[in-house]
């Protein structure tokens, strides 16, 4: 489809001045203006005096721990989201719209307000952290409650790309599937999931880039102490304390390259399995 | 999802087995319990602790109120950008076929995976009295950092994805075919994107703006970078529940907390009944 | 979309900047927060009796080195009121104040002092009573990041005196402290509401008037103050930022707000407010007789900030060697 010669392929769709202008212009002015500026103090700043603030035994434990926690968040909330999404579309129960309702409200309540909420919960002395340290099970302050602070603020996420999949799927084919004569299990294995991964994964992605940055809900619950707790946004923060710009420009730059590249594979897999399935 | 009723002791072929069914709603609902339906409670109950009219007498105060208003303000300029951006950008990626698509999708993700801290920064970094644009605005009486348009500039930046990101699944899902179509029968531009397009997408462009409404009023990290944190000037709501936990006036904090979730919830309940009104119409457009 | 224009008003009249030559902005840290509500009050009232205009007092509050950060970076403060003299060093290091700041105003430009004091819980079942007994086993200690908090960098010169005047290698004596730490807040709030609300921790470091505040806020019955033998003499500065006053009727205001903190009235109502101050004359002798006599050390004792804030709280600092790792 597309020559060599010219970048945008012919097409007889209207606006692709308008298109094209009104996205590269807000896309410059809001995101990659400010971004260049970051760019811009780590280039003054220097290659090797970049490597020399991140190559520590600290930033990488924050690094390690705040890009290990987000995967593991995200895939937590790739499976009971793709779940939630299947009962809600497919199960009529009472509640149901009030459920539905409920799954947006990490998006809406302030990530503060979140942490604050959460700790009050599973702190040792609160309701469901006193039920867990009773089976010996520390939850605020351990690697725990950070997991749980990213579950919280990624689970909309995947919901919401794969619910509009699943109410597109046409009941037929999982009929004609069981008429074949392949059990349930195998229609949702081979012929459903299959159909739910592009949007399952675009779901991840987003849930896994939000948590990697999280810094508001997690600082309440993390205990904070380095090497073990300590994520990498409250390493950034630590040195605007210090008013070492350039330390902090450089460890922002790390996350934003390590997850510009995460990103970036996650939607080539994402057009790929799009392509195999035969979407687009 | 058919209207032939079937004898319930036939299980339709699409149908999971009901021990499967409780499971998986079991699953749901006790998830959700512990991850949003307790810190909810939380929220509510710490702000009723002294009764209703603590809790409302705490909003009224003149702080309040105004932090109230420069969060609505902010919402309604942040928000209309967005829409506008997120239709223009879902446009391009999905009628257009053109080299670097992953990659351009992937810069409007990059607010997303930007810690909302590292986001402050940025626009610190880039308006900051220190910074050469910075210094000619502060010196021309425009000052964008710890002023309001340095809040909305970085709620603008947290919530850019949200309404490309809802609308680009659903324009791709429906394909160019019905434009084509209408452009073949000589329909304007503009006139295919307000009657082919626009209502194919209306409810995802509604979701997106909804969400984006939601996350504008919530956003903490970004803005309190950003912020003076100055109440009545620059506190926005977020802002200010924080002062007031810190000040140890938990029954305030949560009140306003209270309040944000409610916005929210109203939003989210406007869906959801807008669904139920035009749950016809829905379906017929989400069928090909 | 056409009732965007009215948005587009509505934001120009947010982003006029204000013209008022009566208004003052105090940027302050987090513990003065309920010191400075009464005092902007008090202030008003006075100001307006010498027969001026109501003046418009707005105070900001959050951790002391964000906040000097927010002012060099442009927050349009015509006074600080820090924890540190360090973090107003910076900021007259940007040009805003002249460097010798310090000794435009009594007392280091401290108007009231406080130190550090350990908050136990209710009959101290761990028997805290020195800063010795923090590094028995099993003894968990709640304070904030000495990194992000002007108020655990005392914590932490406290320890450091305390050892240095017992024998103990400091060094190893702050870091042993260190390993006690099960949660490490960002600020001085955060790691009050761990200790008190969240039940975590047997001893709390805190500044004195946090740790009576605390006591107020959260429950008399339930915690418990303990004096340790030696401590800090923490010394908040104040300072007026010479580069934010627009004009000579704001420089005027500035100035009077400063000296009302020095006045027999303001320091009545910081004693009020667990403050040690200097002027006890209007004082409640109530307010000021709670404080124990304590053997306070002095940060030039220990050899100023500018040689300590490199040395110990700098990137690669003694702190930073207590986590770095193996």
């Amino acid at each position: 489809m597309v020559s060599r010669s010219t970048w945008i392929a012919r097409s007889p769709m209207p606006g692709r001045g308008v298109a094209a202008g009104i996205t590269l212009s807000m896309l410059s002015a809001v995101v990659l203006l400010p971004i260049g500026a970051l760019i811009w103090q780590g280039v003054q700043f220097g290659p090797l005096g970049i490597w020399d603030v991140i190559n520590r035994d600290r930033v990488w434990a924050a690094l390690w721990l705040s890009f290990r926690l987000a995967f593991l968040a995200a895939g937590f909330n790739l499976v009971f989201g793709t779940l939630l999404a299947w009962v809600l579309v497919r199960y009529r129960f009472a509640g149901r719209r009030l459920v539905d309702a409920a799954i947006d409200l990490p998006f809406a309540l302030p990530t503060a307000v979140a942490g604050i909420a959460l700790t009050t919960l599973y702190a040792p002395n609160g309701f469901l952290g006193g039920l867990a340290s009773q089976i010996g099970w520390k939850i605020a302050y351990t690697q725990w409650g950070i997991f749980l602070a990213l579950v919280f603020v990624g689970l909309p996420f995947v919901t919401r790309t794969v619910q509009p999949v699943v109410e597109e799927i046409d009941t037929e084919v999982e009929e004609a599937s069981a008429t074949l004569g392949a059990s349930r299990l195998y229609t949702m294995r081979h012929v459903i999931l299959p159909m739910l991964t592009p949007a399952a994964l675009t779901g991840f992605a987003l849930s896994m880039a939000r948590a990697v940055g999280e810094y508001g809900s997690v600082i309440f619950i993390a205990g904070n102490i380095p090497l073990k707790t300590e994520i990498a946004p409250l390493l950034i923060v630590i040195q605007l304390e210090e008013y070492n710009y350039n330390a902090a420009g450089a460890i922002g730059l790390a996350m934003l390259g390590i997850s510009f590249v995460m990103l970036l594979a996650i939607n080539l897999v994402q057009i790929w399995s799009r392509r195999k399935i035969g979407h687009v | 999802m058919s209207d032939i009723s079937h004898p319930t002791r036939f299980r339709r072929a699409s149908d999971d087995s009901p021990v499967a069914r409780l499971i998986l709603i079991g699953i749901a609902l006790g998830g959700l319990g512990l991850l949003v339906a307790m810190p909810l409670l939380v929220v509510l109950s710490q702000a009723l602790a002294e009764g209703w009219g603590a809790a409302l007498t705490s909003l009224a105060s003149h702080d309040a109120r105004s932090a109230i208003r420069l969060t609505l303000l902010i919402t309604a300029i942040a928000v209309p950008l967005n829409a506008v951006f997120g239709i223009a950008a879902a446009w391009f990626i999905t009628k257009f076929d053109f080299r670097g698509k992953a990659f351009l999708i992937t810069l409007i993700d990059l607010p997303f995976s930007i810690s909302p801290v590292v986001a402050g920064l940025c626009i610190v970094l880039l308006f900051g009295a220190n910074s050469t644009l910075g210094g000619l605005l502060v010196a021309g009486g425009y000052p964008v950092v710890f002023a309001v348009p340095g809040i909305i500039l970085a709620t603008v930046f947290v919530t850019f994805p949200f309404v490309a990101r809802e609308l680009i699944p659903v324009m791709v899902e429906q394909g160019r075919a019905e434009e084509e179509a209408a452009l073949t029968l000589g329909a304007s531009g503009w006139r295919v994107f307000t009657t082919v397009t626009l209502p194919n997408i209306r409810w995802a462009l509604l979701y997106g703006t909804l969400l984006c409404t939601a996350r504008a009023m919530g956003e903490f990290g970004a803005v309190a970078v950003v912020s003076g944190k100055i109440r009545g000037q620059t506190a926005t709501m977020p802002i200010t529940i924080e002062m007031l936990y810190n000040e140890y006036l938990s029954v305030a904090a949560f009140s306003m907390a209270g309040l944000l979730t409610c916005l929210a919830l109203i939003t989210l309940t406007l869906k959801t009944g807008l669904e139920l009104r035009h749950a016809d119409a829905l379906a017929a457009t989400r069928r090909h | 979309m056409t009732i965007r224009p009215v948005f587009l008003t509505l934001a120009l009249f947010a982003i006029a900047p204000q013209a008022h030559a009566q208004d003052l902005l105090n940027v302050s840290y987090d513990p003065t927060r309920e010191f400075y509500r009464d005092i902007n009050q008090a202030f008003a009232k006075t100001w307006q009796d010498q027969g001026h205009d109501a003046p418009k007092i707005e105070t900001s509050h959050g951790g002391s080195g964000a906040q000097a950060r927010s002012v060099i970076e442009g927050l349009g403060a015509q006074v600080v009121t820090l924890a540190l003299a360090s973090d107003i060093d910076k900021i007259a290091q940007a040009g805003k104040l002249p460097t010798d700041w310090q000794t435009r105003l009594p007392h280091n430009s401290s108007p009231y002092t406080s130190t550090i004091v350990f908050l136990v819980r209710e009959g101290n079942p761990k028997g805290i009573t020195d800063w010795g007994d923090l590094v028995k086993d099993g003894v968990e200690i709640i304070t904030p990041n000495p990194k992000t908090s002007g108020g655990a960098r005392w914590n932490y010169l406290a320890a450091w005196a305390w050892a240095q005047e017992n024998g103990r290698d400091p060094k190893e004596f702050v870091h042993d402290l260190f390993t006690h730490v099960p949660v490490l807040d960002t600020g001085a709030r955060g790691a009050t509401t761990t200790f008190a609300q969240r039940g975590i921790g047997d001893v709390l470091l805190a500044w004195e008037n946090e740790a009576w505040l605390a006591q107020q806020e959260l429950g008399e019955d339930q915690f418990d103050i303990v004096a340790p033998s030696i401590s800090i003499l923490a010394e908040p500065p104040v300072a007026k930022v010479d580069a934010n006053i627009k004009n000579d009727a704001q420089g005027e205001l500035a100035d009077a707000y400063l000296d009302y903190l020095y006045t027999p009235e303001a320091q009545a109502m910081a004693f009020a407010h667990y403050y040690r101050a200097w002027d006890d004359s209007q004082a409640d002798p109530q307010d000021v007789a709670r404080f124990p006599k304590m053997n306070l050390v002095s940060i030039d004792d220990l050899g100023g900030w500018a040689k300590l804030q490199p040395e110990h709280f700098g990137d690669g600092g003694i702190f930073d060697q207590i986590y770095a790792g193996p």
